[in-house]
């Protein structure tokens, strides 16, 4: 780990918006793009610079996509220690970065690995981090960054501000901002930094990594979300939502109820103590939405609710309500998207 | 073995109301609880000691009513529970937060012995910050497995242990050595009923009280005004309004709606 000594602790030589370009085998995260575009924004309030950090085994080939989204530079560290995201090499990486070239302000995509790589990022600069933002804005008096991100499952909102830490760094939420490119294509300068540890000093070996969409999956990773719960009557019936979920390309999940029932693992629960997710469209089958539902989705940016209780509490937060058999109504539903599919296809 | 769980007490959030009119949240009447991750933290500690022998400790930060919460991990199986406590914390953020129990977690090392397992839940309930764990990891300098799913193999002798956690795109199994700082998902385990004398002992139990002065620390790293994050304003979001019922014949509605998610219509082959 870094010696602390070594950070400079005068606030005023800290400058510019780093974006932490997340990759995964070489191939950058959406979120990086959007990110980058909303600092954009943010240096022109600021009057600074944006630049894109990013480590792994090889990275330099994101820098034309990084230059394209705004980045005027692109901090890199190249090296096999760092093929695959490992926290503490990669926190070590990051944190010398920051460290030798001061940003401002700091923004990583609240991913798993983005989450998991700023806390303690962040711990290691001794700084403030706010997690999981949907917001952001630099206050035009102090030039402080105004952070706010839900709380308490989305019932309240905080706007966060860091005045006398840097940088002050931030994780957002994914499909929170647009990623833009720029309408010229710009060259940027590529800076190449190295790391002084190799594989003999990183005590955490990967020996499996399992791509999977089955049981254990990352909700928040998908733009469509289809949904069931007790309505759905049976676990052999969740086909259908699967079905509906590819049509779509998005993923199944279900409530707790769906959960206790044995009709989903739990590793598909939405809600309180399973996942948090706002996907661009939740659809909710046979899902009443109990408050420990509702907190984990209610943020989603269009819910689409079938339930035949017209009085359920899902209809409260959803965009439109449908008081139908959803065992009925998700069949028909598919039929109806396929033959759209088709048309669209052959013409 | 020696097994750390950190817990955290907190509001059940899914029975806090927000106060539209004045953009508050409505408190009153919520009940405390144990954060539920930490609940299977606690559960997994406490299988690896009836497999392993040795001993389960307990640590959290907060008001004196947290001992609630430290007598249910007792009643869970766990040995000692520590309440770090003291209005210097008040008002610390996540940074001042893994400092404090960093510096309490040292002081149990010193009371309890070296620790192998440091466990936490992946996220508290009420902030939903996941940073806490990580931070104390980080100052203690163990490796980091946050979203533990599984622990595949526990090599006491060889001090390493195998786990397995989630990640964007499916899971990953480490090696990692020992001392090791898990934090964990709900589905790591499935909770078991504790036995009588469990309770019996929780009940009986006295809660280790530790104030500012039991334990070594830099005053200027504690609490709100040591905290480098501050809140500006809480506020309340708008409220959804129920949106549109989709009115017609069965097959009207069908319709609509397939116009309705047209846009997120796959169209790859």
């Amino acid at each position: 780990m870094i010696d602390l000594i070594k950070k400079d602790p005068d606030i005023s030589h800290y400058k510019d918006i780093w974006v932490f370009v997340e990759q995964t085998d070489g191939k950058a995260e959406h979120v990086s793009f959007e990110l980058l575009t909303k600092a954009r924004e943010l240096a022109s309030q600021r009057n600074c610079h944006v630049a894109a950090v990013s480590v792994g085994e090889s990275v330099s080939h994101l820098a034309e996509d990084v230059f394209k989204y705004g980045a005027e530079k692109f901090y890199i560290i190249e090296d096999e220690v760092l093929k695959d995201y490992r926290t503490e090499p990669y926190r070590d990486a990051v944190s010398e970065l920051v460290v030798k070239y001061k940003p401002e302000i700091f923004l990583i995509g609240a991913t798993t690995q983005g989450r998991d790589l700023s806390g303690t990022v962040a711990t290691v600069l001794r700084t403030g981090l706010t997690a999981d933002t949907t917001k952001q804005d630099i206050d035009p008096e102090t030039g402080f960054l105004w952070m706010t991100r839900p709380t308490f499952g989305g019932s309240l909102m905080a706007t966060i501000f860091c005045p006398k830490h840097r940088p002050q760094m931030s994780t957002v939420r994914p499909g929170v901002f647009k990623a833009i490119p720029l309408d010229t294509q710009t060259n940027g300068e590529i800076i190449k930094e190295k790391i002084d540890f190799s594989e003999e000093d990183i005590v955490k070996k990967i020996l499996k990594k399992v791509i999977s969409s089955e049981g254990n999956v990352n909700l928040g990773f998908f733009d469509v979300i289809v949904s069931g719960g007790k309505g759905i009557g049976n676990k052999e019936n969740f086909n259908m939502l699967r079905e509906l979920a590819d049509l779509l390309g998005g993923t199944w999940a279900g409530s707790r109820k769906a959960v206790e029932l044995g009709y989903i693992p739990q590793t598909r629960q939405v809600g309180q103590t399973g996942q948090t997710v706002h996907p661009k469209l939740y659809i909710a089958c046979g899902i009443s939405g109990a408050i420990q539902h509702l907190v984990g989705m209610q943020t989603s940016e269009i819910i689409i609710a079938i339930n035949t209780d017209k009085d359920a509490p899902i209809f409260n937060v959803s965009t439109y309500c449908i008081v139908e058999d959803a065992l009925k109504f998700v069949p028909k539903l598919i039929e109806q998207l396929k033959s759209m599919q088709s048309i669209r296809r052959a013409l | 073995m020696h097994a750390l769980v950190f817990i955290k007490q907190v509001p059940d959030a899914s029975q806090v109301r927000v106060n539209y009119e004045t953009g508050t949240l409505i408190r009153e009447g919520v009940p405390a609880i144990l954060n539920p991750f930490e609940v299977h933290a606690v559960e997994e500690a406490v299988k690896i000691r009836q497999k392993f022998g040795g001993k389960v400790t307990i640590l959290t930060m907060g008001p004196p009513q947290a001992a609630d919460a430290l007598k249910e991990c007792l009643s869970r199986g766990a040995d000692k529970g520590y309440l770090l406590s003291d209005r210097i914390f008040a008002g610390s953020d996540t940074l001042a937060t893994s400092y404090a129990l960093y510096e309490g977690a040292k002081k149990i090392i010193e009371l309890e012995g070296e620790v192998d397992f440091f466990f936490a839940g992946k996220q508290a309930i009420d902030g939903d910050t996941a940073q806490t764990g990580p931070g104390i990891a980080t100052r203690f300098n163990v490796p980091l497995v946050t979203y533990l799913i599984k622990l595949d193999e526990i090599n006491l002798e060889e001090k390493y242990v195998i786990a397995t956690r989630l990640t964007e795109f499916g899971q990953e199994t480490l090696k990692v050595p020992i001392p090791v700082f898990f934090t964990v998902e709900e589905s790591l385990n499935t909770l078991s009923h504790s036995p009588l004398p469990w309770l019996i002992k929780a009940a009986q139990s006295k809660i280790e009280i530790l104030s500012g002065e039991n334990v070594d620390l830099d005053k200027n790293q504690c609490g709100l005004k040591n905290s480098p994050t501050i809140v500006k304003k809480a506020f309340t979001p708008e409220k959804k309004q129920r949106g549109a019922t989709l009115t017609g014949t069965f097959d009207e509605v069908v319709n609509q709606a397939a116009e309705k998610v047209a846009p997120f219509l796959n169209d790859a082959l």
